[in-house]
């Protein structure tokens, strides 16, 4: 399980995370949300050890302490963030860069790699369930796709690579109805008793696709109210203007 | 060079003249009338080659090396240095365990395989040979489809003609001073000649070494393609060439007749010195070809990521008309290496088009400059020239330069430039990092994806090999 306490983060001085405390136990779906500047980004970049941030506090994954480990240190340990602006990486095959991402996270697992006939064939399978066409293993990582390519493109890297702990940030945000499902059953899909997910929104749209076990509201740098589902439908009819007032930042 | 150097270089002919002995196997160091005549004779080459060498040497002797280019390098001193050295060949091991366990690692790294690694290693095979002609490898299949590939000197004496007919006839030796130079006391280099009609059956690939300390490598190339004909030639390797502070100074000469077309590759990766900036090789190259027919195409392809200094601009003439020119280029610096590289298109001929792409990646100290000149003649009707030029920066000491000239006389040509520069972004590593690639895979495959363009122009195999070959050359440059 994910366990979170006492978690500080501050960019340039300025704190945006003010003591979190948050725990997802294995096998559950918890969805964060909090209003623009709640520092939602912020534990999702935190979480997967970007830099630029100084951190105190407590951060472990199946009691492996993460916060002194790199990114790719942490992707070994299970931890994948599907990003709310997936970057675009001209030149760079799309199947070539998901085929090194898979085996280098096999690799750490100590299984073999995939030979890439294999892998062709497990990519195409899970293509086909995000509606892709094939032909965008051959496009460039994100080079020229829409919102919505992008978006599904974050959610075959995450089925692909199969994490322990999946954090998407604002995986929902410019997406078409249609896109929403679509991802909204992938993500359902990668729904599993050995598996962490932690939905980082501020539309509900997608929590009626994707039921999440618990609801936690981020407001000035922590936690404010967790709750069940319900919790994100009585946010949608209130907003956040009846939270109470935390600190700012 | 002044003047009064000039006269002092004659003085101290006379004061140290000597005379041409046949048998001696270094030539005394220093430029003069009897080291020219000296490598003649060695080379049993015909009168009229002897002329023309002298005439280069009597030209070269009364210019200055150029300054302009964006590079700085200690004073060369043209007269402290051997022009002729005997061919020796490499110490031959008995088997790879003897091959320096660093060079082995490289060599593993880049993928080489060990038969090749035996070959590049002097492993009991052929013994590659100082300044003397390479393998002249498939000659048979060649010579049944009328295919003439062999060392200059060969052709010198074997097809006389054909080298009297277009040797200089694209770079003369009043060029520039460093093909002046070559034009007096080259040493060999390959010949190749495509007769009308044929389609070259192999791609042509050629392996230079430089390897006797003190002697400057000075190669000849002369590459024609008659009419209808075309060849792939490739030059150079991945595997690293080590050498001392050297001067490397070739001449590469391409004609292409009505309807052929010549593709010329190169990988160059020479010891670019060490991490301070010492040792390395001096890279002064002049490539042209010359589309000489209509409808005729050159192009060249490039991946440069050796040498201390860079000097080198592949060019091509435009002359028949509806002809097409086209250079490929990334140029790799890092630690103190500096480069200042690119191309000349020269429109003469109706509807001529030429592209030009050149992909700059620059890394700890090095300096890299894009140099380029886009010249539409009056007689261009209808021409047509696109040059892209990016850059890509790592870390913070390092420089990018781009240097576009265009000269436009006819008012139907249509020429486009777009240049960027920019940095790996912090964005694209933690993405890659993210997904499990350390920081040097992911930059490695970031630089690769800005290198795709120009390395999808190379031959398959040599495309693999570049790819690898970036990840070499930038080990340590990020982080």
């Amino acid at each position: 399980m994910l366990h979170i306490a006492n978690l500080y983060a501050s960019v340039a001085g300025r704190t945006i995370l003010n003591g979190l405390d948050l725990d997802v136990p294995t096998g559950e779906v918890h969805a964060i949300m909090g209003p623009n500047g709640s520092g939602k980004t912020t534990l999702s970049n935190v979480l997967s050890g970007r830099d630029g941030y100084d951190v105190s506090g407590t951060v472990t994954f199946d009691g492996v302490d993460l916060v002194p480990l790199a990114p790719e240190a942490r992707a070994a340990a299970g931890v994948f963030v599907a990003f709310q602006h997936p970057v675009e990486i001209p030149g760079v095959g799309n199947m070539y860069f998901l085929r090194t991402a898979v085996n280098s996270i096999r690799s750490h697992r100590g299984l073999p790699e995939l030979a890439a006939v294999e892998f062709l064939g497990l990519a195409k399978e899970h293509m086909a369930r995000l509606a892709m066409d094939p032909a965008f293993l051959s496009r460039s990582v994100n080079a020229g796709f829409s919102g919505g390519e992008k978006k599904r493109n974050e959610i075959l890297q995450m089925s692909m690579l199969e994490p322990r702990l999946a954090i998407l940030d604002e995986t929902d945000s410019g997406l078409d109805i249609d896109a929403l499902r679509i991802v909204a059953q992938g993500i359902e899909r990668l729904r599993s008793p050995h598996r962490s997910m932690l939905i980082i929104t501020h539309h509900t749209p997608l929590l009626d696709d994707v039921q999440p076990d618990r609801v936690h509201v981020l407001h000035g740098g922590r936690i404010v109210r967790s709750g069940g589902p319900e919790l994100a439908h009585e946010l949608e009819a209130d907003g956040y203007g009846t939270l109470p007032i935390g600190v700012s930042g | 060079m002044t003047s009064n150097m000039v006269e002092d270089l004659v003085e101290r002919e006379y004061a140290f003249g000597f005379h041409s002995d046949v048998d001696t196997e270094l030539a005394p160091k220093g430029l003069s009338e009897d080291v020219v005549r000296l490598i003649s004779a060695k080379k049993d080459e015909p009168d009229w080659l002897l002329e023309w060498r002298l005439g280069a040497l009597r030209h070269f002797l009364t210019l200055v090396e150029p300054k302009w280019p964006n590079l700085q390098y200690p004073p060369i001193d043209y007269q402290d240095m051997h022009y002729w050295a005997a061919p020796k060949p490499k110490p031959q091991l008995a088997s790879l365990d003897e091959v320096d366990p660093e060079i082995r690692a490289t060599f593993d790294k880049l993928g080489i395989s060990l038969d090749e690694q035996k070959r590049l290693s002097g492993v009991a095979v052929d013994a590659i040979l100082d300044s003397v002609s390479v393998a002249t490898t498939f000659k048979k299949t060649l010579a049944e489809a009328g295919v003439i590939f062999c060392s200059f000197s060969d052709a010198v004496r074997e097809h006389p003609d054909l080298v009297r007919k277009y040797l200089g006839s694209v770079v003369g030796y009043r060029d520039n001073f460093f093909a002046a130079l070559n034009s007096a006391v080259f040493s060999d280099g390959s010949f190749c000649f495509i007769p009308a009609g044929v389609r070259c059956p192999m791609e042509l690939s050629t392996y230079f070494r430089i390897n006797a300390a003190q002697t400057g490598q000075f190669e000849r190339t002369l590459i024609i393609a008659e009419e209808g004909a075309s060849v792939s030639y490739l030059e150079g390797c991945t595997a690293p060439m080590r050498d001392e502070n050297q001067l490397h100074a070739a001449v590469v000469e391409l004609i292409a007749l009505d309807d052929a077309s010549i593709k010329y590759s190169t990988v160059q990766n020479w010891y670019p010195g060490d991490a301070d900036g010492k040792g390395g090789i001096y890279n002064f190259v002049t490539k042209r070809g010359r589309c000489a027919g209509a409808r005729s195409k050159i192009s060249w392809t490039q991946v440069e990521t050796g040498s201390a200094i860079t000097w080198k601009y592949p060019s091509v003439i435009l002359q028949g008309d509806d002809s097409v020119g086209e250079f490929y280029s990334v140029a790799v610096t890092t630690n103190y290496q500096q480069a200042d590289t690119g191309t000349k298109m020269i429109h003469i001929g109706r509807n001529t088009r030429s592209t030009i792409l050149s992909k700059g990646i620059s890394a700890g100290h090095a300096q890299n400059t894009y140099r380029g000149l886009v010249k539409i003649l009056r007689s261009a009707t209808g021409a047509r020239n696109h040059t892209r030029c990016d850059s890509l920066l790592i870390g913070a000491d390092c420089g990018a330069h781009t240097f576009p000239y265009v000269e436009v006389k006819n008012d139907t040509a249509q020429v486009e430039h777009e240049a960027s520069t920019s940095k790996i972004s912090e964005d694209q590593l933690f993405y890659c990092r993210q997904r499990g690639l350390t920081e040097e895979d992911a930059s490695t495959m970031i630089v690769n994806g800005f290198c795709r363009e120009v390395f999808d122009e190379l031959p398959m195999e040599y495309a693999v090999e570049a790819q690898a070959l970036m990840r070499v050359s930038l080990e340590g440059a990020v982080g």
